[in-house]
């Protein structure tokens, strides 16, 4: 493969220039998916049968606690990708382990809050309302979880290869879809969360 | 013994124990032939593991033509039952399992994977690329698709087939009225395959966009390209809606959510609203390449450039973006009230618009032309009108008030057939005529094509037309009979008779196949149809690189251009080409895909999970792969390029 030592790393073979744009374009499909589940849930939002409404379960301090926590993961993980523009292979690696341990701490977060509706009554199975709440979040939290291995491989062939054209590009993918997951974690807390605490 | 109940068929007939032992037999008949003529090796390395986008065009027209001819048996047998007053042929519970498997394997299982084909086949030639974007992508693309399509199949044999329609209407769908796993094939199933049409669309949107040859602008695109773009467009805003409602529809089924229930808050229209938000610009998703391939066709057999290009692209842009703001008109009858209702029955008829100006263009196409009747042009001059025909009766289900008189009747089958099979499937035979050559190296015999589409034509109308008449008498859809007080026997016997017809059509394109594998000369060209875009440029079989050298393009009619204008279109010498390599995952992976999508659908936990285990094992196996490709040298081109000048 060429390289272009103009570009940066990530850019710098055509075919790493396509990987992004592809990349660029599953986004646009995530953004659907995750509309198509707020669409459903404002449909559902109201609909609690004999469950309990989001009034009554929503608490803010573990969530206010995961939002701080992702958001600051969000700027971390900008540090690595900016440490690896010039070149820091160290300083990058580091700012994208900091970042997956406060994904780490998001999940065990979110994983709690769970297991807190359970016991409260919310399952599933309880309402139309509990179970979007559920898959929602569910769907981020599953989206978290699958980054926090991607990100691990990624991390073990940067260590292994050094910062390559190849490595550099799936570090910088990786970090599109830590941004995104951030981007709908701040409508999943205003429009769930605030929205339904008000 | 409970845990084998489940695989057992709900309501057994002798036609399904016979379809038992007819795929017993022709599965033991292929391993057979495969261990006799030795050919495992052959057929894993050069095409199942293949990630070469014109093998997997192929891949996808063989899958597409075989579930044509289940979708089709389908087809005669509903027409077989409806052919008499009270008759006993399918008993209710078997008739409504034949319409749904019917709806879904022609939709997503025939058409999808027929537009896949060409779209594979045809664009990286048309834009003069080397291969797809994501070469291996697509190879699991195609694979998720064809193991999706096989767990589906399986399910009239194994477990019973959905029964509520192609639609899978809730509460319908649900566990109380729908308690055997039919339902959950059609879950898993069009999941699975549907995850694999989002990856193409990303691939081709990046092919499309990032690969095209130096000097072809987006407005110097073949409209063929064009239209894929469109689609492609489409399918990426689209499939995530269906995975969600797949996936909510599962966990309703499954996991005893209350999603599309009537109780517990759930709400049965959200399922009805979430699926034709996908379900409605997937019909566009089908018809748009078809019209890239009139347009294409026609050009080229009028001997005219395409009139009113511009026109063209902005009329599919139109109606790609009218086609996601439509989807109530399919159920104005379920009272979500009059302003609603004009809204969607205003942009609906909106669609008409856009939809005639590309009528006309192709008119204006043909107007002046020197015409040359062959196989694909009469398939493209039958369309016209009969589609014409198809859209007319849609601007009539279109206003919502008239609807009331309309909704689920014949009336409805008849308007949808009509721009389907005109639309759609006249053109994947237009194409299939078409590109046939390119492809397989040899023409398919001239006069049994144009019989075959006379005949097509013909049965399409005697079997649909009628409809028309009996659902204006109110005889309602997915009615498995009526009784011969209603008067409907004679127009339905006229139907079945129609259907025979179409079917003695498509047994002799299969013919035609056979005839022109024996007979037709081979000696024909690299453009045996005097065409106008690219993909006639290269060699005929086309090399695995497609082009020894890149061309340059300076209008939409490049190879036009260089046969009468004297364009230089391979201006340069010969360099080392770079390919992707073969891979087995992405058959290995959809094969595991196969694997969890049945544990789900009866309820087998712990294969699920292992399954999903795999699935991500080979994701990591992707990611941690140290594979950069190969190069294929200056003297093996060469050498290759001597060769096929020698055929040619």
């Amino acid at each position: 493969m060429k390289v272009d030592h103009t570009l940066p790393l990530e850019y710098s073979t055509k075919q790493n220039g396509m990987n992004i744009f592809g990349f660029w374009v599953f986004l646009a499909a995530e953004i659907m998916l995750f509309a198509t589940l707020f669409t459903s849930y404002f449909t559902l939002e109201h609909r609690t049968g004999s469950g309990p409404s989001g009034a009554e379960i929503f608490e803010i301090a573990p969530v206010l606690i995961e939002t701080f926590v992702l958001l600051t993961s969000s700027f971390t993980i900008g540090l690595g990708v900016h440490a690896m523009r010039i070149g820091r292979k160290k300083a990058m690696m580091t700012f994208f382990v900091i970042t997956l341990l406060l994904g780490l701490v998001f999940l065990g977060f979110e994983i709690d809050e769970f297991i807190t509706y359970i016991h409260e009554g919310a399952t599933l199975q309880t309402s139309a309302f509990t179970a979007m709440l559920m898959t929602t979040l569910g769907t981020h939290g599953l989206h978290v979880t699958f980054g926090l291995f991607w990100g691990t491989a990624i991390l073990l062939q940067v260590k292994k290869r050094g910062l390559t054209p190849e490595t550099a590009n799936k570090s910088f993918i990786f970090s599109l879809y830590w941004h995104f997951l951030d981007v709908v974690w701040i409508f999943i807390f205003s429009f769930i969360y605030l929205k339904g605490m008000m | 013994m409970d845990f084998f109940d489940r695989f057992a068929i709900p309501n057994p007939s002798i036609a399904i124990y016979a379809s038992m032992v007819a795929i017993g037999l022709t599965v033991v008949a292929i391993i057979a032939g495969l261990t006799y003529f030795k050919k495992w090796g052959y057929l894993w390395r050069e095409w199942l593991t293949t990630v070469d986008h014109k093998r997997i065009g192929i891949m996808y027209l063989i899958s597409a033509l075989i579930m044509l001819f289940r979708g089709g048996v389908d087809a005669i047998m509903l027409r077989a039952q409806l052919a008499v007053p009270d008759n006993k042929l399918l008993d209710p519970q078997h008739y409504n399992e034949v319409f749904s498997t019917h709806g879904v394997i022609m939709v997503m299982f025939m058409a999808m994977p027929f537009i896949f084909a060409f779209m594979n086949y045809v664009v990286p030639l048309q834009i003069g690329a080397r291969d797809v974007a994501f070469p291996r992508l697509n190879a699991l693309s195609f694979w998720l698709f064809f193991f999706g399509a096989m767990l589906f199949n399986i399910s009239f044999v194994i477990g019973g087939s959905p029964d509520a329609g192609w639609t899978s209407y809730f509460p319908l769908a649900g566990n109380d009225l729908s308690p055997h796993v039919g339902t959950n094939y059609y879950m898993m199933a069009i999941q699975i395959s549907g995850i694999g049409s989002l990856m193409t669309g990303i691939n081709m949107i990046t092919t499309i966009f990032k690969m095209r040859a130096p000097g072809m602008t987006l407005m110097k695109m073949p409209m063929f390209t064009w239209s894929v773009l469109v689609t492609n467009l489409i399918i990426v805003t689209v499939f995530p809606v269906i995975t969600v409602a797949l996936a909510m529809g599962t966990m309703d089924r499954l996991f005893g959510t209350h999603f599309f229930a009537t109780t517990n808050g759930g709400m049965d229209m959200l399922w009805a609203n979430l699926f034709w938000v996908w379900g409605h610009p997937e019909v566009y998703i089908l018809i748009l390449p078809a019209f890239g391939l009139y347009s294409e066709i026609i050009s080229t057999f009028s001997g005219r450039n395409l009139y009113g290009y511009k026109s063209m692209v902005a009329s599919m842009v139109i109606i790609s973006a009218l086609s996601c703001m439509v989807w109530a008109h399919h159920f104005f009858t379920m009272g979500q009230g009059a302003l609603a209702n004009s809204f969607f029955s205003i942009t609906t008829m909106m669609i008409a618009v856009p939809t005639g100006v590309k009528i006309f263009n192709w008119l204006f196409t043909l107007w002046k032309g020197k015409i040359r009747f062959t196989v694909p042009m009469l398939y493209s001059l039958g369309f016209i009108p009969l589609f014409v025909i198809g859209g007319v009766t849609g601007v009539m289900l279109a206003m919502s008030a008239a609807d009331y008189q309309y909704h689920n009747t014949m009336f409805l089958v008849a308007h949808f057939h009509n721009t389907i099979i005109p639309g759609v499937v006249f053109a994947m035979l237009a194409g299939l005529t078409y590109y046939w050559p390119k492809m397989f190296g040899f023409m398919l015999n001239e006069r049994i094509g144009k019989w075959a589409f006379w005949l097509l034509s013909i049965g399409f109308c005697l079997a649909f037309f009628p409809m028309y008449i009996t659902g204006l008498d109110g005889q309602a859809r997915r009615m498995y009979t009526y009784s011969e007080a209603t008067g409907y026997g004679p127009l339905n016997m006229l139907s079945f008779v129609g259907a025979g017809v179409m079917a003695i059509s498509f047994a002799l394109i299969v013919y035609n196949v056979y005839y022109s594998v024996r007979y037709s000369p081979r000696n024909i060209g690299a453009d045996p149809w005097d065409a106008r875009s690219l993909e006639w440029a290269t060699h005929t079989p086309v090399p695995e690189y497609n082009f020894a050298i890149e061309p340059h393009v300076a209008s939409s009619e490049a190879f036009w251009d260089a046969k009468k204008k004297g364009h230089e279109l391979f201006p340069g010498k010969v360099e080392k080409i770079h390919m992707p390599n073969s891979s087995g995952v992405p058959f290995i992976m959809s094969a595991i895909f196969f694997v969890f999508g049945f544990s789900m659908i009866f309820s087998l936990w712990i294969p699920a999970i292992i399954s999903l285990i795999g699935i991500f094992a080979c994701m990591a196996h992707r990611s941690f792969e140290n594979d950069h490709g190969r190069y294929i040298s200056v003297k093996e081109i060469e050498e290759t390029e001597t060769k096929l000048r020698g055929v040619n």
